[in-house]
């Protein structure tokens, strides 16, 4: 079974960039593919494919542009899809406050970031002012 | 001009040789582009462009961004956007012009004529980049006008019922494609005197923050004219989204298919009697 204590193994790992609109709709084909080969049911390849897309958002509306890396894991036996956003933009100074629901320091929903995070199995952020932020989601097939 | 001998040579050779370098230029070209194009069009386009090649090199040498190749340039740029439009590659495109050189080779004995052919292979190169430019900007040119067609395209707004018009949304929702559909259903309310609208996203493969905003956009700009929105195409993957992503849609009314969306419209209309289905007024 499932154990966050075994080792993950990362498979098919495909970077891209993210440095306009055309590259979040990329982002979303890209993650929607893997979590299809995968065999991810319809329900969580669209969260997957919805958090991919919120996050891509972000790393081009917030971070300046950046890159997308998405991978198949395995661990234990079970598959899942990885997505990680990275970006060297300004970073984020309180990363509770961003991920409260309804904030935004833009014009968004301010659901992006908080929503990912409810839609993916793992979320992982890492930032700090001027230092970028680093985004990863993993979604496992059941 | 610099080298005025050989150009001398070179322009004699192209005159002289007039007639039988463009017949032979002509089946060059035919000959590579496999009868994809009439052979009629090709002999029209070269015997223009022979004679226009021989006047800019007479009057302007080698200098191919002179004005004297005005004429030249400007056959050149609708020889281009032809073969582009044609479905050509930019290689047989170039061609047209490069193998020229092939033809003129032959011709060419004496030691002397050396130097001429090189500077005549400048020049071709240099038209032939020309054409491989602009063989790539009206392909640039048509994918744009594609792309705009395409935004026209994937929007309609089709009247459904007496009063009630649908706008069946496909593919991505972006922040110009719902300026377009907010456009055209409110100028649609308007225009049929609809007082319901059902947008359908069937189509549409993720809902996301930003689609959701857009969405909810558009329905509080129809109900500013009075009309009802309501949201239809909700499958069961989407909705479990939604729901997760924390996107409330308030009072806005949404169904799961358009049949669903339409029955719940003209329940509506019926339940608010006849003397309203008049319209937005």
């Amino acid at each position: 079974m499932t154990s966050s204590s075994q080792p993950v193994e990362e498979s098919d790992a495909q970077e891209s960039p993210i440095t306009g609109n055309g590259d979040v709709v990329k982002a979303r084909q890209a993650v929607r593919a893997l979590a299809q080969q995968a065999r991810l049911s319809l329900v969580d390849q669209t969260k997957l494919v919805t958090a991919a897309s919120e996050l891509a958002r972000n790393t081009l509306s917030y971070g300046g542009g950046g890159t997308m890396r998405v991978s198949i894991v395995t661990r234990a036996g079970t598959t899942g899809v990885k997505a990680v956003f990275s970006d060297q933009g300004p970073g984020i100074p309180d990363v509770d406050l961003a991920l409260t629901d309804g904030w935004s320091s833009g014009r968004g929903m301010g659901l992006g970031l908080s929503g990912a995070r409810r839609l993916a199995d793992e979320f992982t952020l890492e930032s700090a002012p001027g230092r970028g932020t680093t985004v990863s989601v993993v979604k496992w097939a059941r | 001009m610099t080298n005025v001998g050989d150009s001398d040579r070179l322009l004699g050779l192209l005159t002289e040789g007039r007639e039988e370098f463009t017949g032979q230029w002509v089946r060059s070209v035919t000959s590579t582009l496999a009868g994809r194009l009439p052979a009629a069009e090709v002999q029209q386009d070269l015997h223009e462009l022979y004679p226009a090649l021989l006047d800019a090199l007479r009057s302007g040498g080698l200098a191919t961004r002179d004005e004297s190749y005005g004429e030249v340039r400007s056959l050149l740029t609708e020889l281009s956007r032809n073969r582009a439009r044609q479905g050509f590659s930019p290689t047989e495109t170039a061609f047209s012009v490069l193998s020229l050189k092939d033809v003129l080779e032959p011709a060419l004995t004496a030691g002397e004529d050396v130097r001429a052919y090189l500077q005549l292979a400048r020049v071709l190169d240099d038209l032939g980049l020309y054409t491989i430019e602009v063989h790539a900007k009206t392909r640039e040119e048509i994918i744009s006008a594609q792309a705009e067609q395409l935004l026209e395209l994937s929007t309609p707004v089709v009247k459904l019922w007496e009063g009630v018009v649908g706008v069946p949304l496909v593919g991505t929702l972006d922040s110009a494609r719902t300026q377009v559909v907010m456009e055209k259903l409110l100028q649609s309310l308007l225009d049929l005197n609809a007082t319901h609208a059902i947008v359908d996203i069937t189509g549409v493969p993720a809902v996301d923050t930003q689609v959701a905003q857009h969405l909810l956009k558009t329905v509080v700009a129809a109900r500013m004219m009075g009309a009802e929105c309501v949201i239809s195409g909700i499958r069961p993957q989407i909705a479990q989204t939604i729901v997760a992503l924390g996107i409330e849609f308030g009072d806005i009314t949404t169904k799961a298919t358009l049949a669903d969306a339409l029955r719940h419209a003209l329940d509506r209309i019926e339940a608010r009697g006849p003397v309203e289905i008049g319209g937005l007024l």
